[in-house]
């Protein structure tokens, strides 16, 4: 039976209670990090609901697998084994090269550098929000997944997780207009710091000097400053430089090396945090 | 469960599953609101049942899986949905596209309000085309207005409208 009269408090004074509980949620969500307790909880209701939507384009991928034929099979498999062979090699001269690193580190009682811990994660497909770059990941803090934790793929850096819930966490993509990146320039070790945008494409060095040695092509790599991305990774190619006489900086626009959009696994790196070895696949 | 209660769940799960579906690039601007929607119907069709409590509660939601600041939408549908909700019997009778410009409105206002916290975050959308999700919207909503009161009326028998 329904009631003729509404019960409890009025309407309007429900309406003023939420919206200043809306404003205060949103300050401490914004001030403090107390309220992904909020955010996790609500999470393992949507993650159902991502998960299904997922489901098609992992059902695709799969009977893509199953259904390839032998010769697709064969010829994928020699041609990865051709890649491992190469990089095999590469990695002989790199192990040789790392212990030398360390040795000279020794030698000169420098600190030395503590490896990076790797595991893979698979993209969940659901639009997050079509004007920012944010993403979902199928990896959460079961995984001991943390907040500000770098993703990279096989090109270069993707991002960084903002939310971590138990199963999935939501990453920030490099080009997103609220992120910024510690840079330095490959040939040349300049520092610089690369904005997202907000667009997929490019990212903005902002403040460098007219006279700063900078080139189309350069590669940028993270410089590790910040302390949140490893060192040494690479982020960016320049693709435009432009030196106007009436702008105090010179506009550098660089394009991600990372198949942000395209990517369908990418790596999350533990670094500087020895205290989980062993629990995590070492790369 | 009454079935009411079971029918406006399952088409605000449906709603989120819509607004979340991956859209090629172009598109992804004109996505309609499709939660607020379904919300605006069913305080339109039960506000006995369905108030400014239970949308606040979905506007959390919208902000997780937005990945926004936590009530940021929730803020925005609230005003809404209390709008409607003292409004519903003279949204009720008035014709679908009175509605329509009834609901535009309503969807600018949300909109607006999620703006100007995203405005306060310091990343604003960068398009005009940021208010097309609107007018779709408000396009959309006849269809959406006849498909709930069919299934309503099918699953729901005992509802007085």
């Amino acid at each position: 039976m329904q009631s003729l009269f509404l019960q409890g408090p009025s309407v309007i004074f429900r309406t003023v209670i939420l919206v200043i509980a809306s404003i205060g949620l949103m300050t401490l969500d914004h001030r403090s990090g107390q309220m992904e307790i909020v955010r996790n909880t609500l999470s393992y209701v949507l993650y159902p609901l991502q998960y299904t939507i997922d489901l098609p384009i992992r059902l695709y991928h799969w009977t893509d697998e199953t259904l390839s034929t032998h010769e697709t099979l064969l010829s994928e498999n020699s041609r990865l084994e051709d890649l491992y062979l190469e990089n095999r090699v590469r990695l002989q001269k790199l192990d040789i090269l790392e212990k030398e690193n360390t040795r000279l580190r020794k030698l000169l009682r420098a600190t030395p550098k503590i490896g990076e811990q790797v595991l893979i994660a698979e993209i969940i497909n659901v639009d997050v929000d079509p004007y920012r770059q944010l993403t979902v990941i199928n990896k959460g803090s079961n995984d001991k997944v943390y907040i500000s934790q770098p993703i990279i793929d096989a090109q270069g850096v993707i991002g960084q997780t903002i939310h971590v819930s138990a199963t999935s966490s939501t990453v920030m993509l490099i080009t997103d207009a609220s992120h910024a990146l510690p840079v330095q320039i490959d040939r040349t070790s300049l520092r610089a710091v690369a904005f997202g945008t907000g667009k997929i494409d490019y990212l903005d060095l902002r403040h460098i000097p007219h006279n700063a040695d900078i080139r189309e092509g350069d590669t940028l790599i993270t410089s590790g400053l910040g302390g949140r991305f490893p060192a040494n990774y690479p982020v960016a190619v320049i693709t435009s430089i432009e030196r106007s006489p009436d702008e105090a900086f010179v506009t550098v626009t660089a394009e991600p090396l990372a198949l942000l959009d395209r990517s369908r696994e990418v790596l999350l790196v533990w670094h500087n945090q020895p205290q989980i070895k062993g629990d995590v696949d070492e790369p | 469960m009454n079935p009411n209660t079971r029918l406006s769940t399952l088409t605000i799960i449906a709603a989120f599953i819509l607004s979340m579906m991956p859209l090629p690039d172009w598109a992804q601007a004109f996505r309609p609101d499709w939660v607020t929607l379904v919300l605006i119907y069913w305080v339109m069709a039960l506000p006995a049942n369905i108030g400014v409590t239970i949308a606040w509660c979905v506007g959390l939601m919208l902000d997780v899986s937005h990945g926004a600041l936590l009530g940021q939408h929730a803020l925005g549908l609230v005003l809404v949905i209390y709008v409607v909700h003292s409004q519903h019997q003279r949204l009720r009778v008035a014709s679908l596209v009175q509605q329509a410009i009834v609901i535009f409105i309503l969807l600018l206002m949300k909109q607006a309000i999620v703006l100007w916290v995203s405005g306060i975050m310091g990343h604003p959308p960068d398009s005009w085309l940021y208010f097309m999700s609107s007018l779709t919207g408000a396009l959309f909503w006849p269809w959406i207005y006849i498909i709930l009161r069919d299934l309503r009326r099918k699953f729901a028998h005992k509802s007085h409208y």
